[in-house]
């Protein structure tokens, strides 16, 4: 019994030996460039997940297919090595530090959602890893001085601003009376930031804020106010649940309400989940395939679109198309900073300003991406019962007229 | 608000009391099989949400999802059965720490695996039943609402006389009161305890169901379900199927009144805090009554 034991205890402390020391293959290795990635691909947050996944696997694709990345005069192709976090926020410090010191990975992309990107930052940062990011928009990752994270979407606190700012525009510039219902998570929360501060800004008042629980599925008693105080703005978010139910008990309830604002309508595919139900409301976007944005590799909206449907099956949500993004900043701030010192590429970053088919990118010094307004679209149907996400605002960049007032429900 | 604006009262009323009667039938599931088994399910809420996918994919195929109430308790059955002869048969006769293990580990199993087979999106099948108006249009019920609380109650009133009536019924009963005895008396407790964990199982079925046509379903959400039901099963005591009832529109009710007086965020928090508060007062109860006896 006690030789099986020695002899189990020294096979393990080998094996533990070997583990350890296969490591460091480096973030280059002959002629290709290795990024660290963690995504969802199980648990709470797989579907956005593998939609992260899909849109980074789509620009490396692309990016190779089309000459690779040149450093120094010599040409090289992005792999990635991908792990699963579980949506699990420890599992993605976790995560992050084992592509970082054993993977030898030296450039990181981000995980989906704001969560799991600020359990990952302090890693990335603390060893020095450039991180670009593509979903984690949380006003608070951007706060903490980090100068190894750059995203490459808007931040959260500028969601739902647009909506305000257009519904006191249409108001002839008075103040609103707006109602809000946001889930107590980091990202809604920060939402609704957004909204207090775009209310301050305008001089509206905000007559009900509930704050739903994080297993929401039932806001009747926030809609049941909402149908006695009557506000102009009613502004729910909580994920895809938030969405799907609101449009849920709004349509059963009829409530009224000039203006309906959301975030998270296209993941929660809400169209196709609520149809005719759905019509009117007005959806928090990073990107449109109609906006006019254009870049060298994807060409356009409507091309990404077009080619993303075709290599995965299925219309690319702005999670897809924001991740794609990342890969085209990471491969512009190389070439730029021609070599693949940290320190270097981590300035080349800071220093991005180019215009790809998801949005302009230039960094403000805190890392999130200032030169990218979001838009909002609204869920319109034709007779037939087929709806469809047309961006309204901002004019610059609308394809349909925004209707305003919501028809009530009893002239529907 | 609520002095504010009167019809929100009777809003939150009928809406808790609607709500609540689908908890109790949830309950009475727990009630029964910790009655008989003394195994308290930390994976009811997700068989409930179980039941509520089997509703969902008939809805995908075009079946409207009222028809879930039928076939969602009849699948929901076996796999009660199933559950009880890979894992629960093991744990019966333990202790209830034991058995608390168990289902919490058939609860993650369950959260994950449907996580696997349905994606994590959150999914919801539309019954297009309209809405009921009152008072003037100023409280409104939806009708999905309506039909679950009176689909929970032909359920429930069907277990009452199926339980009262037949032979499965009455050696289920014997099996709760005296395990030991009934079983040399002749009745098969394996087989009760079998036929219990299904039957809990099935109507976890119909209220998954039912929650797939009034709110939204998603892998992760059946947490809260086993917390309320445990929480109505504590009130009520065990096999008091009226009990069952009343505070599970008891807790429907104050729900919805925490949520219009406290505040959205507190809604859950409350039902925690009246969970703590009646374990407290019953053990305060319970040890006067020592004294007494001493």
């Amino acid at each position: 019994m006690k030789i099986k034991n020695i002899i189990i205890t020294f096979v393990s402390a080998i094996a533990l030996l070997l583990s350890t020391s296969v490591v460091s293959f480096a973030k280059v290795v002959g002629d290709k460039i290795i990024l660290g990635a963690a995504v969802s691909l199980t648990g709470k947050y797989s579907s956005n997940g593998v939609h992260t996944q899909n849109g980074y696997n789509m620009a490396v694709e692309r990016i190779n297919s089309m000459g690779g990345i040149k450093v120094g005069g010599k040409t090289y192709k992005f792999d990635i090595i991908y792990y699963d976090d579980e949506s699990n926020p420890k599992r993605a410090a976790q995560l992050a530090e084992r592509l970082i010191s054993q993977d030898g990975v030296e450039f990181m992309l981000g995980p989906y959602s704001s969560g799991l990107t600020k359990a990952m930052a302090p890693v990335t940062e603390k060893y020095g890893v450039p991180m670009v990011e593509a979903n984690g928009a949380s006003r608070s990752l951007f706060t903490k001085g980090y100068k190894y994270l750059f995203a490459v979407l808007a931040p959260a606190n500028l969601y739902l601003d647009v909506a305000i700012r257009t519904a006191v525009e249409l108001n002839g510039g008075k103040g609103v009376k707006i109602a809000q219902a946001f889930e107590q998570d980091a990202f809604s929360q920060d939402v609704r930031l957004g909204i207090l501060d775009a209310a301050k800004d305008t001089g509206s008042e905000i007559i009900i804020d509930d704050k739903l629980p994080k297993e929401l599925n039932d806001m009747a008693a926030t809609l049941v106010k909402v149908k006695q105080m009557k506000p102009d703005v009613l502004v729910v978010s909580g994920h895809t649940k938030g969405a799907l139910t609101a449009i849920r008990q709004i349509s059963e309830m009829k409530v009224d309400v000039p203006m309906l604002a959301m975030t998270h309508c296209d993941a929660a595919k809400l169209s196709k989940q609520h149809g005719k139900n759905s019509q009117y409301a007005l959806c928090a976007s990073q990107w449109h395939k109609t906006l006019t944005y254009k870049d060298k590799w994807f060409k356009d909206g409507m091309t990404y679109d077009a080619d993303f449907t075709k290599a995965f099956g299925y219309a690319p949500p702005y999670q897809a198309a924001e991740s794609s993004a990342a890969l085209l900043v990471f491969k512009d701030a190389f070439e730029r900073a021609n070599s693949f010192d940290q320190k270097k590429v981590r300035d080349a970053l800071a220093a991005t300003d180019m215009q790809t088919f998801y949005g302009n990118i230039k960094f403000a010094p805190g890392g999130q991406n200032v030169s990218k307004p979001m838009v909002l679209f609204q869920v319109m149907c034709d007779s037939a019962g087929k709806c469809e996400n047309k961006v309204v605002a901002p004019l610059k960049w609308a394809s349909a007229e925004l209707i305003h007032p919501i028809p009530k429900w009893s002239e529907r | 608000m609520v002095f504010q604006y009167p019809m929100i009262t009777v809003q939150a009323c009928l809406d808790g009391i609607l709500l609540g009667i689908l908890f109790a039938l949830i309950a009475y599931g727990m009630a029964l099989q910790w009655g008989v088994m003394n195994i308290i399910n930390i994976a009811q809420g997700d068989l409930v949400i179980l039941g509520g996918y089997i509703a969902y994919f008939m809805y995908l195929y075009g079946i409207h999802p009222a028809w879930g109430v039928i076939v969602s308790p009849i699948i929901m059955y076996f796999v009660g059965i199933g559950i009880y002869k890979l894992v629960i048969n093991k744990v019966v006769d333990r202790d209830l720490f034991i058995s608390i293990l168990a289902t919490f580990g058939i609860s993650i199993l369950f959260m994950q695996l449907m996580n696997f087979a349905f994606g994590a999106d959150v999914v919801l099948a539309n019954s297009g039943y309209g809405t009921t108006f009152l008072f003037d249009s100023n409280v409104v019920l939806p009708n999905s609402k309506i039909f679950s609380a009176f689909v929970s109650i032909v359920f429930a009133i069907c277990l009452v006389i199926y339980m009262k009536k037949s032979k499965l019924g009455r050696a289920i009963r014997a099996t709760a009161q005296n395990a030991r005895a009934a079983k040399i008396l002749g009745v098969d407790t394996e087989k009760v305890y079998a036929a219990t964990f299904g039957i809990n199982a099935a109507l976890c079925g119909v209220a998954g169901a039912l929650i797939s046509i009034t709110f939204t379903i998603h892998p992760y959400m059946g947490l809260p379900y086993t917390i309320r039901s445990f929480m109505i099963v504590i009130v009520a005591g065990l096999g008091n199927l009226p009990g069952v009832a009343l505070s599970g529109m008891g807790l429907g009710v104050f729900e919805e009144f925490a949520d219009y007086i406290l505040g959205t965020e507190f809604r859950i928090g409350s039902v925690f805090l009246l969970l703590v508060l009646i374990l407290v007062y019953r053990r305060f109860k319970l040890s006067k009554k020592r004294e007494y006896l001493k």
